[in-house]
């Protein structure tokens, strides 16, 4: 399938805008009409045809402007890309990782040639064709890893594993939900977590961990994870908090349809086979609310969702403010009819809104 | 002088024990201020003999009494910027099963435990001991700029003016907990600064 990529942005005038086709395959996160965290892992082996778990990394309509958005941040603040000194191999492993994945799933984009230790990367959409030696730094523009996560939708952050846990020692973070890569470089699973409520008390990142150690190389894992962003925003950064928190209070009754946006993060964990790291994309898809709406499972189902959602888990997703007016727009799209189970629309067997 | 109870706090927030005499041919014990209380407490003249204490008096007139103490070597630095560069060349010749100590505000352990783990030193093979003011060290999240010795919450950063509020959110790498804008989603409603613990 041939890909048309938006020419949009998503700051400023936020032109962002999502086809048919991308509401349609919209990874809703939610797959009964509750909310609570739990360790949600699957294992990452395709999916449904055009679905966003389809292939290893999701390419989409957005490529190309969420790339050019992505030098921009960079531009403003190198500090979004980083990597301890021992990650470089690790940034070498995903660098590999990502070019055979995309150009076996996505022949007609992007091509890997590989004679020895001379590669020669094409990608078209990007404009990109390069030659480099494996393994050798001063043949790229930039660090391995920072070459390819330019190239490639979704936040990254690599993990080093020692000592029975994981340490965040790289990452390209531009497109995060209010977390900060500068500040939580080098911290161990339970420290760059340690802000999220009630997960720690469940026992949630005891038993993530346990599992994210045990991923095997060539058995990819995932799960998705979800947020509230008012205006389709990438860079939700703390580093940039000041300037668009304020955003938060544009909201009316008349815009929250189309300012509104539900943020879905798509993670998935890779083994990487020299560094025994593992790298950790986390792929931000922005959905308004009014074209959720326009699928009657998730619009009743979303209304619930945030209905009942713990009063923490709403001030840390930071939307607690702006629940009431939520729920006044959700609600006439939920008629109390029940819902199928699990995440997809099925827009064949569900019934349109009664109401 | 009676020690402060830190609240319980999420994951990241060090947590500081007390000082103890540890098996060691070699003893390095870093302080502030108060700090010197802590080495008081465990100083024996076996031990002190193989210590090397670096000491920053911040006002307090400790000094003399660490000195009467007679460790093999004692520095006492008139800041910790000023230290830094002993630091780093006394870590430079640490051998294996070098104890380090280090004690006093959080801003001073947190500087020295960097130093130390860039040498190689596990950070919980590292002792602590909190002692004296519980003022915290404070990295703006937007400018990146540090605040030393913040006391209330809210503060205003010292480099660029924002009004941030403290978290309990710690970097061993900055040696820093994060400071985040307040008033972001209404400019200009800055609560009234108190007490980080009040």
């Amino acid at each position: 399938m041939t890909i048309q990529f938006n020419d949009e942005t998503f700051r400023d005038d936020y032109s962002f805008h999502n086809s048919e086709r991308a509401i349609k395959r919209f990874p809703f996160p939610f797959d009964k009409d509750s909310y609570m965290y739990a360790v949600n892992m699957e294992q990452h082996r395709g999916g449904p045809a055009d679905s966003v778990y389809e292939k290893r990394f999701d390419v989409d309509e957005h490529y190309v402007s969420e790339m050019r958005d992505r030098a921009q941040v960079l531009a403003d603040d190198p500090l979004r890309c980083q990597s301890l000194p021992h990650m470089t191999l690790a940034g070498w492993d995903v660098l590999e990782l990502i070019m055979t994945c995309k150009a076996e799933d996505y022949p007609d984009l992007f091509e890997l040639h590989r004679d020895g230790d001379r590669w020669r990367w094409i990608n078209k959409p990007l404009g990109i064709d390069d030659t480099f030696t494996f393994l050798d730094e001063t043949t790229l523009p930039y660090g391995p890893m920072e070459y390819i996560t330019r190239q490639t939708q979704g936040d990254f952050a690599v993990l080093d594993q020692r000592d029975d846990n994981l340490w965040m020692d790289a990452g390209m973070v531009t497109t995060q939900a209010d977390w900060s890569l500068d500040f939580d470089i080098g911290m161990n699973f339970f420290e760059w977590h340690a802000p999220v409520p009630l997960a720690h008390e469940k026992g949630i990142f005891v038993r993530a961990l346990k599992f994210l150690l045990n991923i095997q190389q060539g058995a990819p894992a995932r799960r998705l994870n979800w947020t509230m962003t008012v205006n389709p925003l990438l860079d939700t950064s703390p580093e940039n908090y000041h300037k668009w928190g304020i955003q938060k209070t544009t909201l009316t009754p008349q815009n929250i349809g189309a300012k509104q946006h539900l943020r879905v993060e798509l993670q998935t964990f890779f083994r990487l086979p020299r560094s025994n790291g593992l790298v950790f994309p986390i792929r931000c898809y922005l959905c308004a609310f009014q074209d959720l709406m326009t699928v009657p499972k998730w619009g009743r189902r979303l209304h619930r969702v945030i209905r009942d959602l713990p009063e923490e888990l709403a001030t840390y997703k930071g939307f607690i403010d702006n629940r009431p007016m939520m729920l006044d727009y959700l609600s006439q799209f939920d008629d109390g009819l029940p819902t199928s189970n699990g995440i997809w629309p099925d827009l064949e067997t569900e019934p349109p809104l009664q109401k | 002088m009676s020690k402060f109870e830190f609240p319980a706090s999420i994951k990241s927030r060090p947590v500081y024990g007390t000082l103890e005499a540890r098996p060691g041919k070699h003893h390095l014990m870093i302080a502030d201020a108060e700090g010197a209380e802590a080495i008081m407490d465990i100083a024996t003249p076996d031990l002190m003999a193989k210590t090397h204490i670096i000491f920053i008096s911040r006002g307090t007139d400790y000094g003399d009494k660490l000195r009467a103490l007679n460790p093999a070597i004692f520095y006492e630095g008139p800041s910790y910027a000023a230290s830094v560069p002993r630091i780093q060349r006394v870590l430079q010749d640490a051998h294996m099963g070098l104890q380090v100590y280090l004690t006093g505000t959080e801003g001073l352990m947190g500087q020295a435990m960097r130093e130390a783990v860039d040498a190689g030193i596990p950070h919980t093979a590292i002792q602590t001991e909190h002692r004296g003011s519980v003022a915290r060290r404070m990295q703006c999240v937007h400018c990146k700029g540090i605040t030393e010795d913040v006391e209330t919450d809210p503060f205003v950063c010292a480099h660029c003016g924002l009004n941030l509020f403290v978290r309990d959110h710690y970097s061993r790498r900055l040696a820093a907990y994060q400071g985040v804008c307040i008033d972001a989603e209404d400019p200009g409603n800055v609560p009234e600064p108190k007490g980080i613990y009040e």
